[in-house]
């Protein structure tokens, strides 16, 4: 029961939609009301009455980058012994309550937070706080259930990652950009030591993060807000807080001093491309606008195809390219990457790829930003506020997804503006800011020389 | 297209939402032009769904691959437009277009604002009528599908699908690669484009859903503007087919930690009686979800994979009942064996009370869940007009699935499941699991 939506993020193909993601502003689909419990859970609730569905979330401000040294993948493993029993349900029970009530459910893990999320009827909501509640402190494992689910977490790796030359490539990339913080690891844990989490590693775990105190319950639908906080109180208002839950904070990198590159070689892969990552300034609370001039940046250097900065230079142009990209990861608790690849067209070379690459970027600092591309961004902008409303879901997330980055209602509130207000003249700051070579991790991924020929 | 009626997206995805008052209305334009509408004004957009049935399956077999490059390049220059130009005119209205075509539909996706409806429509009906395939643009989409081509070759789902469907499907337009391959590809011309967008983008084949805020008057006219153009019939479409592979498994080597599995075998029609029945089933057996047989024995209780499902697969012309694995070299035998004797159990049993019990009732209740966003009912709308299904489908179809009785599925069962017959084809490097090719 894991998808751990940063892992397929982080690959190359699906780069783009990851952009999107984030250009996405969090405006309501109709009312958004916020409460916090006594005990210091945190609720918040979207109105969307068009039809009588709710999605009701609990997301905990803990991910895989707060993992003790050496324990990689508790998070995540962690995540799915929580379909395990509690002291009031036996093991599978969870789900079979949710099918049993036409519900439909599941949980992801990411560097920041690990969420859990059931979709059903309106009038199941209470059912499913009830059972969502008793996780959150009831969990009961035994030896029985934690060892097969191990093993199941060694296949899920062996299918997203083990059997993926570019999913092994970019968890290659990242462990070279963080030398010191937890986003050099994979979400899912390096397989050495995944294979020796214990259900002990499990348990402390659970005890040290999970408390109302550091959760977020989002409940998005056909809901009335007291009406949620009448439930919330009943199910969620019992559990107990922890004192130890504390301000996150991790090891950070240290200066960047030299630019890095890497060559992957993979005989099964069969596309080679050239990407690049810099590291890159987050969304902070009260000081998200860094954030959206990447972002802008990154759409008008490769969000949109051929209509995009690096499309049209290397793809229309100089023909030296069949696909680029840029995104910018900027709903993060700490820095995170600006990124873009390029795979270059037949009998082009990584390295004239790269080049090419390197004398875009050059190019666009020299010529500033397009204003008539500004300005289609922008329209853009303004009109996914009206097309937001059409997915209680998305919206569901980016409230989720913010408030277990650092940032507040009213932070996840203003992003839209932030993203509207930002100028030509502000792109081309962060863009300079952030194109440092010193910063960046170059790779190549291509099949082993003597194979290619 | 292939319908996976519950493959292992269902537990995403799953969940049409039958809103009791899902008030669809079908709108025909002044000359006979069909759309299924849901009128929805309560935000000031519109989501339009467009599907032309058979696409690649219509290829001449010297010509693969030519409906899915041309499909990808209806937005790479139009009229008087090149690629640049016509995506920055979508982009300056926010509209978003798709262009997509699979094995045996053509799907075009449309979303904008109502404020900009005719621009959008008119930008739209230049993508769908005047295409026109420019050489740049030509050489460069080619070059892009010869790249996605050249990937799948070490993509072990798509190498198991491939093999698969070669087996399934022998001498039928389903064994070929829909993509078509890289010799094909590289020989095809401007005017092979020319040829598959005559052929495959007709009105005979041609179904509409739309979501938002448009009345049906409004939408009567919209479908003349857009479709009123097109030629009115296409090539033919390929005859049914029956499951064509033997039981037994076909090994392909291939150097990753893990083995990938898919099998099947002969399946059951939609409009078959019994069809309900073996729906049902396939819930219990392997339908998603963690109740599942499949997973509580595969994964739950063993832990040999991350996901094993089984599936009701239906082509237009086709029907098999499969599924898929994935395990370790070393395992995959073992999930196989357990797959086998599940098989086994299923028909010689069917399912027990509490089983039918839960599968009728996350299957009706979770319908609803299906009808939450203007793209995706549009989707279903059309998925259900090219699936034939009547305009009330999704108000009765709860009452289909609560008629099912235990008797139904032991019969229905021991009708489809023969372990004997199941084709199984494991890409990897398996341990203890020979080829019977």
């Amino acid at each position: 029961m894991a998808i751990n939506e940063s892992l397929s993020m982080k690959s190359i193909f699906h780069a783009v939609t990851y952009f999107l993601l984030t250009l996405t502003p969090a405006f309501a689909i109709g009312e958004v009301t916020t409460y916090t419990l006594d005990n210091g859970m945190e609720v918040v609730v979207l109105e969307d009455h068009r039809a009588p569905i709710v999605t009701h979330m609990v997301w905990y401000r803990v991910g895989s980058a707060d993992e003790a040294p050496g324990k990689s993948g508790i998070a995540h493993y962690l995540e799915h012994l929580l379909f395990k029993g509690t002291d009031n349900l036996k093991s599978g029970e969870f789900s079979e309550i949710v099918a049993a009530n036409g519900g439909t459910g599941n949980a992801f893990t990411s560097y920041d937070y690990t969420a859990y999320y059931q979709r059903v009827s309106a009038d199941r909501l209470g059912l499913m706080m009830k059972i969502e509640s008793d996780r959150m402190q009831n969990l009961k494992l035994t030896a029985e259930e934690v060892l097969p689910e191990r093993d199941v977490i060694i296949e899920e790796r062996n299918s997203r990652t083990d059997t993926n030359p570019n999913a092994l490539f970019s968890e290659h990339r990242q462990a070279l950009m963080y030398k010191n913080h937890g986003y050099g690891i994979p979400v899912i844990g390096w397989r050495h030591e995944i294979a020796q989490l214990t259900r002990q590693d499990a348990i402390d775990f659970y005890k040290k993060y999970y408390a109302p105190n550091n959760a977020i319950l989002v409940v998005a639908g056909d809901v009335q807000p007291e009406e949620v906080l009448k439930l919330a109180n009943e199910h969620y208002g019992p559990r107990i807080p922890s004192d130890a839950i504390k301000t996150r904070v991790r090891p950070q990198e240290p200066p960047k001093r030299a630019p890095v590159h890497t060559v992957f070689e993979d005989p099964r892969v069969r596309q080679p491309y050239v990407i690049r990552e810099y590291l890159s300034a987050n969304r902070k609370s009260g000081d998200q606008a860094e954030a959206a001039a990447l972002t802008i940046f990154a759409e008008l250097l490769g969000g949109s195809g051929v209509t995009s900065f690096l499309g049209q230079r290397l793809q229309l142009e100089q023909k030296v390219a069949l696909n680029v990209g840029a995104w910018h990861s900027a709903t993060s608790y700490d820095r995170d990457g600006f990124g873009m690849y390029v795979v270059p067209a037949q009998n082009v070379s990584l390295q004239e790829a790269e080049d090419a690459l390197d004398a875009a970027l050059t190019a666009f600092i020299d010529e500033g930003v397009d204003q008539e591309h500004l300005d289609r961004i922008k329209t853009q902008i303004d009109a996914s506020t009206i097309f937001e409303q059409d997915n209680q879901e998305s919206v569901a997330r980016s409230y989720g997804e913010g408030l277990t980055t650092g940032l507040t209602i009213q932070d996840i509130q203003d992003w839209p503006n932030v993203l509207a207000a930002v100028t030509a003249q502000d792109i081309m700051d962060a863009a300079r800011n952030v194109l440092d070579p010193k910063a960046s991790v170059t790779g190549w991924i291509r099949a082993p020389q003597e194979a290619a020929k | 297209m292939i319908k996976l009626l519950t493959l292992c997206t269902a537990i995403l995805f799953a969940a049409i939402p039958a809103k009791a008052e899902l008030n669809i209305q079908e709108v025909t334009s002044k000359s006979g032009i069909k759309a299924w509408l849901l009128n929805e004004p309560s935000i000031p957009m519109i989501s339009l769904n467009i599907g032309f049935r058979g696409a690649s399956t219509t290829d001449p077999d010297d010509k693969l691959g030519a409906t899915y490059l041309m499909a990808g390049l209806l937005e790479e220059g139009a009229g008087n437009m090149d690629a640049t130009a016509f995506k920055r005119a979508a982009e300056g209205l926010a509209t978003s277009f798709g262009f997509d075509s699979s094995r045996e539909r053509i799907s075009i996706t449309a979303e904008f604002l109502t404020k900009n409806r005719d621009a959008s429509v008119e930008l739209l009906k230049t993508a769908l009528t005047q295409p026109t395939f420019d050489d740049t643009a030509f050489e460069r989409t080619k070059a892009q599908v010869l790249s996605i081509i050249a990937r799948n070759q070490s993509d072990p789902e798509e190498i198991a699908s491939s093999t698969f469907n070669a087996l399934a499907f022998a001498g039928h337009p389903y064994a070929r690669p829909y993509r078509g391959t890289t010799e094909s590809v590289t020989a095809l011309t401007q005017d092979d484009m020319r040829k598959a967008h005559a052929s495959t983008m007709t009105k005979d084949r041609l179904f509409v859903g739309v979501v938002g805020d448009i009345t049906a008057d409004e939408l009567a006219i919209m479908l003349e503007e857009l479709f009123g153009d097109l030629p009115e019939n296409g090539a033919p479409l390929p005859e049914p087919i029956k499951f064509q592979a033997a039981g037994g498994t076909t090994v392909v080597d291939f150097d990753i930690p893990q083995s990938t599995a898919i099998w099947g075998h002969q399946g059951i029609a939609q409009d078959d009686p019994d069809f309900f029945a073996a729906y049902v089933m396939n819930r219990v057996l392997g339908g998603g979800g963690f109740t599942s047989r499949l997973t509580q024995e595969v994964r739950e209780k063993r832990g040999l994979t991350y996901g094993v499902y089984s599936y009701m697969a239906g082509f237009d012309q086709a029907d098999y009942y499969g599924g898929s694995v994935s395990s370790g070299n070393e395992t995959i035998g073992d999930a196989i064996d357990i797959i086998k004797h599940e098989w086994d159990r299923m028909a010689a049993g069917g399912v027990t009370d509490a089983e039918l019990d839960a599968a009728k009732k996350y299957m009706t209740g979770s319908y609803p869940l299906r009808f939450d966003g203007n793209g995706k009912i549009a989707n279903l709308l059309t998925y259900s007009q090219m699936n034939d299904f009547p305009i009330d489908y999704p108000k009765n179809r709860n009452s289909y699935i609560e008629a099912v009785t235990k008797e139904d599925i032991a019969r229905v069962a021991e009708r489809i499941l023969h372990s004997d017959k199941m084709r199984f084809v494991v890409v990897g490097t398996p341990v203890d699991v020979p080829s019977t090719d």
